[in-house]
């Protein structure tokens, strides 16, 4: 029997500290007035859950909810103060709609050092260079720095970068928040191109719509805590994202109104 | 648990492991096409928009130089008492312009990646070693003017003196990298590093014998030069000075003896060791502080 596991969460706890007071003389009033110094916050408390190779999971929750975080710990950015993350292979994708790059930086040199941090060579990158930049459709902005670029090139280029590793995890979050709607539904297809290569998915999104055609598992966050593990139209049923959803007669032009109506 | 239709079977040869990196420096040696994609970039954008643009990185030691020389040398008359005097305050500008420059851009070279570190699961020492690399890029070109300018004032190469070279850049790259990373890392905590570091900066050019001789120090402070040798940036310096000042002078065989400290390779020897172990506790108080980096960035 080969391990089929893919993605291991045991018992993940992560805190975050909120500080109130950042000076000596903000923190010394403080404490005369007897306030408390900082505070903690538990963004994500205690989840466990197991991912299959090829499984393709909907993270869902309100925001706030610590799907990010969840996320960010997966990807190895974020390390949980207790438990227990493990991960199979190359992890790819992009983290809270944006991609890690650097805004000085053009469009091109971004494009290589972005692909060299998800793993690739400088031959593989070179290879498939002219498909990212095709895929992006970012055109004479390539030579740009990407702090001129609007948000939605932003995040094409990165999701462009993103989907040409050769990944075995695959991270989607939020990605289709910012782009117009052709290049939504470019990427949707591109992602069920990828699900069905065998890549395990984690898709976060707020679309029950999207992540009815995506997935085929649903995780729903609630304040740091899992608090549904199951099949995709029960998760939504928990959420209640579905009030709307009932009475569409088009499964397409719901999910293209869903995705229209993302946060 | 949900099982899917459409996808087929992939195995993944790969074991399961915890996402991110845990070999600290070591996992920057083994993504060395990062960091030179790191390395380069750094070196195209410190000069983004500035006309001068690399100039810059030897106008602002040549002009240290220049102040330094005028002051020290003429206005204090240092020039007549020591040797090759503007050779001896450039040997020593160089590394303690090489160890500051990493020690600045190091420090704030987490902060000024912050869009990557946030989002990206890159090793972080990443950017610190960058950071020494960058300023080890730009000695290369002030070792070319040094070697011009000691040529002329007659000193020839010999292999003792660049076994010393070697040595002087194996220190002060140790003990940058250490700098860095212990910085780099406390930066993200507390802003007021920065400001510390440049008290530190002043420290060191005034903490190595580069405007004053070791002579000096061994004449006023008898018996106690031993403290002062145990700061490893004078090793490096000296050591430095030995490779590439020493020769310039007009009686080097005697310059060797009485200028420098005795024993000064198994000095150097100290100090190298000196740096690794404060390289090994950097890498340590890296790896504890590095767990909430991402998250004290905003």
């Amino acid at each position: 029997m080969t391990d089929k596991r893919s993605i291991v969460v045991r018992h993940v706890s992560k805190t975050f500290t909120l500080r109130y007071h950042r000076t000596i003389k903000q923190m010394s009033i403080a404490m005369l007035r007897q306030q408390e110094l900082s505070d903690s916050f538990l963004a994500v408390d205690d989840v466990s859950f197991t991912v299959r190779q090829g499984e393709s999971i909907g993270l869902m929750g309100l925001n706030g909810s610590g799907k990010s975080t969840l996320l960010k710990m997966i990807n190895g950015i974020m390390r949980p103060d207790s438990g227990k993350v493990l991960t199979r292979g190359r992890t790819a994708g992009l983290i809270a709609t944006g991609a890690g790059f650097h805004p000085q930086l053009t469009g091109r040199d971004n494009v290589y050092l972005n692909a060299a941090i998800l793993g690739m060579s400088e031959a593989e990158t070179r290879r498939k260079f002219d498909s990212i930049v095709e895929f992006a459709e970012i055109g004479k902005f390539l030579d740009s720095p990407v702090g001129h670029y609007s948000s939605g090139m932003f995040a094409r280029l990165g999701f462009a970068v993103a989907i040409h590793v050769d990944a075995d995890i695959f991270l989607s979050d939020e990605v289709l928040a910012v782009g117009d709607r052709p290049f939504k539904r470019k990427c949707l297809a591109k992602l069920q191109e990828i699900r069905e290569s065998g890549t395990t998915i984690f898709y976060v999104s707020h679309s029950a719509g999207s992540v009815r055609s995506m997935c085929d598992r649903v995780l729903v966050l609630e304040k740091g805590r899992l608090g549904f593990d199951g099949p995709v139209d029960e998760g939504i049923r928990y959420l209640h994202y579905d009030d709307d959803a009932e009475n569409a007669l088009d499964a397409e032009a719901e999910m293209d109104e869903e995705l229209g109506a993302d946060i | 648990m949900a099982t899917e239709a459409a996808a087929p079977d992939r195995i993944v040869h790969a074991p399961l492991n915890p996402p991110w990196s845990q070999q600290g420096l070591l996992e920057v040696f083994r993504h060395r096409y990062i960091l030179t994609l790191l390395v380069r970039r750094e070196i195209s954008a410190r000069y983004q928009s500035s006309v001068l643009g690399l100039m810059w990185s030897y106008v602002n030691p040549l002009t240290q130089f220049f102040i330094y020389y005028f002051v020290m040398g003429i206005l204090f008359g240092r020039a007549n008492r020591v040797d090759a005097f503007a050779i001896h305050v450039f040997t020593g500008l160089i590394i303690v312009h090489f160890f500051t420059e990493t020690m600045n851009a190091g420090t704030r070279s987490i902060v000024r990646n912050k869009s990557l570190v946030q989002k990206m699961a890159v090793p972080r020492e990443m950017f610190p070693v960058a950071s020494m690399l960058v300023s080890l890029f730009h000695v290369g070109p002030q070792l070319v003017i040094l070697l011009l300018a000691t040529t002329l004032a007659g000193w020839r190469p010999d292999p003792i003196g660049m076994v010393y070279a070697v040595l002087a850049l194996l220190i002060s790259m140790t003990i940058g990298t250490a700098m860095a990373l212990l910085f780099s890392a406390a930066n993200v905590f507390l802003r007021d590093v920065g400001n510390a570091v440049s008290i530190l900066t002043n420290f060191v050019r005034f903490g190595v014998p580069m405007v004053y001789p070791f002579t000096l120090v061994a004449a006023r402070f008898r018996g106690h030069t031993n403290l002062y040798l145990l700061n490893p940036m004078v090793e490096a310096v000296l050591a430095f000075q030995r490779a590439f000042w020493v020769g310039a002078t007009s009686n080097p065989a005697r310059t060797a003896v009485v200028d420098m400290p005795p024993n000064l390779f198994w000095l150097c020897i100290r100090a190298l060791l000196i740096s690794l172990a404060i390289l090994v506790f950097a890498q340590s108080t890296f790896s504890r502080l590095e767990r909430r980096i991402p998250e004290r960035l905003l």
